[in-house]
Order: structure tokens, then C-alpha cells, then sequence
């Protein structure tokens, strides 16, 4: 375990694990349009860390069921028809006002706020590392198992319930899957810009990609440069790791941007 | 199906529809906007449960459905060859020949995003023959096709027909086209007006009643609009 026993080495492998299940989880959440139902269940988390510290229980645990209440009650409020945006950002906001609100009543424990707002990988443990590793490994599983039918129910509901597949139960699928993500990522990048490491890696992705396993993988390949770049640029420069990560994905998604523009052909 | 009742958002949609179709038939169901033609379809593969009535297939039936519009966000890139693949992967020979049969064999590599709502629909017909369908559903599938585009594409389906032996349950507004390629035609506007063969139909007054006096001769040329509701049936004269 000697190599575990650099920060950098367990930052690198946390960031990658974290990589490795929201970079193809990304992909669903923007051909879906799920940006903001992201943002929502990774707002939430900020509460789940509160309620986890007052009752004395593992962070992730308190974070992935507070981000799964969050994800259910989103999911279950769209096949209802609510106008979407503005109850996304109802909820978003408010569970985070909440949570920070929550966190100030914990007296006697000296939370350090920007930890879980913005992530502190370089604090990552071995037990996290487990944790992360385990996440990831359950939610590629996961998506891994209902790929087929995940895209199906993407493309189109109807389309879907003909081939006998419920669109419904996959949507399930992916609001687990969110969920997981987000306990996981609460430790690298923070609840503030875990979004991000879901949706620009994706969309860094789709200019290269002609199908969608191909943008999955893409995906993965641009997360784990970012983490990896983002990583030595921190270190370098002595910036805030997880912000980091996330310009490095910025900057490369411009890039792609760039390239698809100047030599792609166009794209509607 | 019998009995059949489907309730959306409070509202009865469809009031009592019994209904059948047989092997080998191809059957139209035409009807006002609003008069439950989807929903029929959509309730027969599963996609809306019925508040009363039930829907009864023949154990095991395989179902092609071809949906009214699918709309492929840009972000998702999709070629066509891959698309054939959901649900189940299949062999590039099944592929290629259900694109031949569809008449779309020449598009196997091309994005989805990139084809025209004729090619569009061809590729939607291809997949929809994979699982080599016994009742192929097809809800307004030649919508946004040009008139000799959509004729062409019902040609096809009549050959899809006669190839595989399946039966065909289709939606849609093109009167004209379509009841001149159907057994089989019903009249739906939230319960079955009336139903029969086509020139039987478009001479009944339920249907006189729905579509119009001037329409007489429904395998004809003309334009129809949904402005009727049974109460007044002198709402527009076709232009003739």
C-alpha cells in the first residue's frame, strides 16, 4: 500500500473513480436535458452533509439519501408536468439555503464549509478511496446493465413501452445512479461543481463522437485529462484543486468547441 | 380490445371503444384532432393504462411501432446503423435488409439528425421491421411528408404487408391516401363512430357527419381540416 500512501496518487486515483462513473452518467443527463435536475440533487447534498455531522453518521451515507429524496421528488414532480425550470430552481437553491442554514446550527463541530462546497481531494483517505471506487464501480454497473434500454427510454418513451420497456423504471435507474454520483463527488470537486464534472466532459465529447458508446467513452477520456491536468495545475500554481479540474474541462470543451467549428462539419 | 375507457388528466378520452384487428389486415383509424386516435395506440402498447376495459393480444406478439415524431436531441449522436441496435443488438444482415425493405438501404452510416422526414420515417419503418412484427403500429407517420412522399411511403407499407403477413394499425389524417391502402377503416372521435370497408365509410353519415358533406368522395384529392365536432356538420365545405 506504499503507493497509496502519497496524497497525490489517491487524489489522482479519487478523481479518476469519479471520472470513470459520472463522465458516460453525464452523457444521459445532457442528451436528456437533465442539467439542472443535476444541479438540484447535488445542491441537496449540502443538507444530507448537515444532517449526516447532527446525528453523527457517515457523510455519504447522510448525502446519498438526502440527494436520492431530492432526485425522487424532482423525478416524480416532472411526470407530473410541472414547469420544470422553475421548480428545478425552487428546489435547487432552497435545499442548499437550507443545508447551509442547517450546517450553522451544529454547535461544537468546527465544519469547514468550503470543504464540502468546493471538495478537498487532496484530503482523500484510503476509506474514500473505497467509497469512491465502490460508487463508481456500482453506477458503470448499473448503467452498464441498462444501456440498451436507457438509450431506448432517451430517444423516445413511446418507443420504449412498444419494445417493453417501462420509461418510467429507467428514469429510476438514472435518479439512483445521480444520486450515487453525487455522495461520491461530494469529496473531489464539492457539491458546487459537481454538475460540472458531469456535463462538460460530455459535451467536450460530442463533436468527436458518431455514436453514443463513443461519446461515453470520450467522455471518460477528456474527464480523466481534466482530473489529471487540473491536479498538476494546483499543485503548480497553488490554486483550489477542485475548481481546477473543473477550468482544465472548461478550457478543453472550448477547445473542442473551437475545433468543431473551424473543421467539423456543421452540425444542427 | 373491449370496453375500453381511457381516462388523461381527469378527462375521458376514450369512451367504450371495442375494437379488432386480424392477421394480415391493415386497418386506418381516422378521427378529428383530439378524438383519441393516439391515445388508442398508446394504449395498445402499454404506454397508458385503460380506467376500465382491457386490451387483449395474442400471447407473445411481437409489436413494430413507428412513432408519430421522434425527436433526436442534437447531443445525442446516433447513426442509423446503430439505431436499428435499440433495443436489441442485430446482425448487419437483418439490418441491411430491413433498411432494403424500408427503402432506406443506402443510409446505414449516416447521423440521424442529418436525414430528411422522409428518410427519417424510412429508418423508423426499417427498425420498426426488425423484430419482424406480426402488428405494425404506425401513428401519423407521414407527417411532414410531401403528398407524393407520403403516398410513396404507404405503397411501402401495403408491400411490408404482403412480404411479412403482419397486420398494420395506422393513424392518420391524409384520408384520401390512406383509405385507398386499407381493409379496414374506423372512424374514432373518442368512441367508434363507425367502421368498415373504406367506401363503405366515407358514405356513412357518422362519418359525413365528422368530416363534412363535401367530402363525399374521400379516395379523392382534397384538403381536410379538424375544425368538426358532431354537433355542426356544415363547418366547411372541402376545397374542391
Amino acid at each position: 500500500m506504499t503507493l497509496l500512501d502519497d496524497f497525490l496518487v489517491r487524489a489522482t486515483l479519487a478523481g479518476l473513480g469519479l471520472v470513470l462513473a459520472a463522465a458516460p452518467l453525464g452523457c444521459f443527463v445532457v442528451w436528456r436535458r437533465m442539467a439542472y435536475f443535476g444541479d438540484a440533487t447535488a445542491h441537496a447534498a449540502i443538507l444530507g452533509v448537515a444532517l449526516a455531522l447532527a446525528f453523527d453518521t457517515s457523510v455519504f451515507g447522510g448525502v446519498l439519501v438526502v440527494s436520492l429524496l431530492m432526485a425522487f421528488t424532482v423525478s416524480s414532480l416532472s411526470n407530473r408536468g410541472y414547469a420544470m425550470d422553475t421548480l428545478l430552481g425552487v428546489l435547487a437553491h432552497s435545499a442548499l439555503a437550507f443545508g447551509l442554514v442547517a450546517v450553522s446550527f451544529l454547535h461544537g463541530v468546527r465544519v469547514d464549509l468550503m470543504a464540502y462546497l468546493f471538495g478537498d481531494i487532496l484530503a482523500v483517505g484510503v476509506p474514500d478511496l473505497a467509497v469512491i471506487w465502490g460508487g463508481a464501480v456500482l453506477v458503470l454497473g448499473l448503467l452498464w446493465w441498462r444501456w440498451s434500454a436507457l438509450l431506448t427510454a432517451t430517444l423516445n418513451p413511446d418507443l420504449a413501452f412498444a419494445a417493453g420497456i417501462d420509461p418510467r423504471r429507467e428514469q429510476l435507474v438514472l435518479t439512483l445512479a445521480l444520486a450515487l454520483v453525487v455522495a461520491v463527488a461530494i469529496k473531489v470537486v464539492g457539491v458546487l461543481l459537481i454538475a460540472a464534472m458531469l456535463i462538460v466532459p460530455a459535451a467536450t465529447a460530442r463533436p468527436f463522437a458518431t455514436t453514443p458508446e463513443r461519446m461515453a467513452l470520450a467522455a471518460i477520456v477528456i474527464g480523466a485529462l481534466s482530473v489529471i491536468g487540473g491536479l498538476q495545475a494546483s499543485l503548480e500554481w497553488d490554486t483550489p484543486t477542485g475548481p481546477s479540474i473543473v477550468c482544465l474541462a472548461a478550457i478543453l470543451f472550448t477547445l473542442s468547441s473551437v475545433a468543431q467549428a473551424l473543421f467539423g462539419r456543421s452540425r444542427p | 380490445m373491449s370496453g375500453l375507457n381511457v381516462q388523461l388528466g381527469g378527462q375521458t378520452v376514450l369512451h367504450q371503444v371495442d375494437f379488432s384487428i386480424d392477421p394480415g389486415e391493415i386497418v386506418t383509424i381516422v378521427g378529428p384532432n383530439g378524438s383519441g386516435k393516439s391515445t388508442l395506440l398508446r394504449a395498445i402498447i402499454g404506454a397508458v393504462e385503460p380506467s376500465a376495459g382491457a386490451v387483449t393480444c395474442k400471447p407473445g406478439l411481437r409489436i413494430g411501432y413507428v412513432p408519430q415524431k421522434l425527436h433526436i436531441d442534437p447531443t445525442l449522436p446516433m447513426t442509423v446503423r446503430r439505431f436499428l441496435d435499440l433495443p436489441q443488438r442485430v446482425r448487419d444482415e437483418a439490418a441491411r435488409d430491413a433498411l432494403d425493405e424500408a427503402g432506406a438501404g443506402a443510409l446505414t452510416g449516416r447521423q440521424m439528425s442529418g436525414l430528411s422526414g422522409g428518410q427519417f420515417q424510412r429508418v423508423l419503418l426499417a427498425r420498426a421491421l426488425l423484430s419482424k412484427p406480426e402488428l405494425l403500429i404506425l401513428d401519423e407517420a407521414t407527417q411532414g411528408l410531401d403528398q407524393p412522399g407520403s403516398a410513396a411511403f404507404y405503397q411501402k407499407i401495403a408491400e411490408v404487408r404482403d412480404h411479412l403477413g403482419c397486420a398494420v394499425l395506422m393513424v392518420s389524417h391524409e384520408l384520401h391516401v390512406v383509405m385507398a391502402a386499407s381493409d379496414r377503416v374506423v372512424c374514432l372521435n373518442g368512441h367508434v363512430c363507425c367502421q368498415g370497408e373504406p367506401e363503405h365509410v366515407a358514405s356513412a353519415p357518422e362519418y359525413r357527419a365528422l368530416f363534412g358533406t363535401g367530402t363525399g368522395g374521400a379516395l379523392a384529392l382534397y384538403r381536410h381540416e379538424h375544425h368538426h365536432s358532431h354537433d355542426h356538420d356544415h363547418g366547411h365545405e372541402a376545397a374542391e
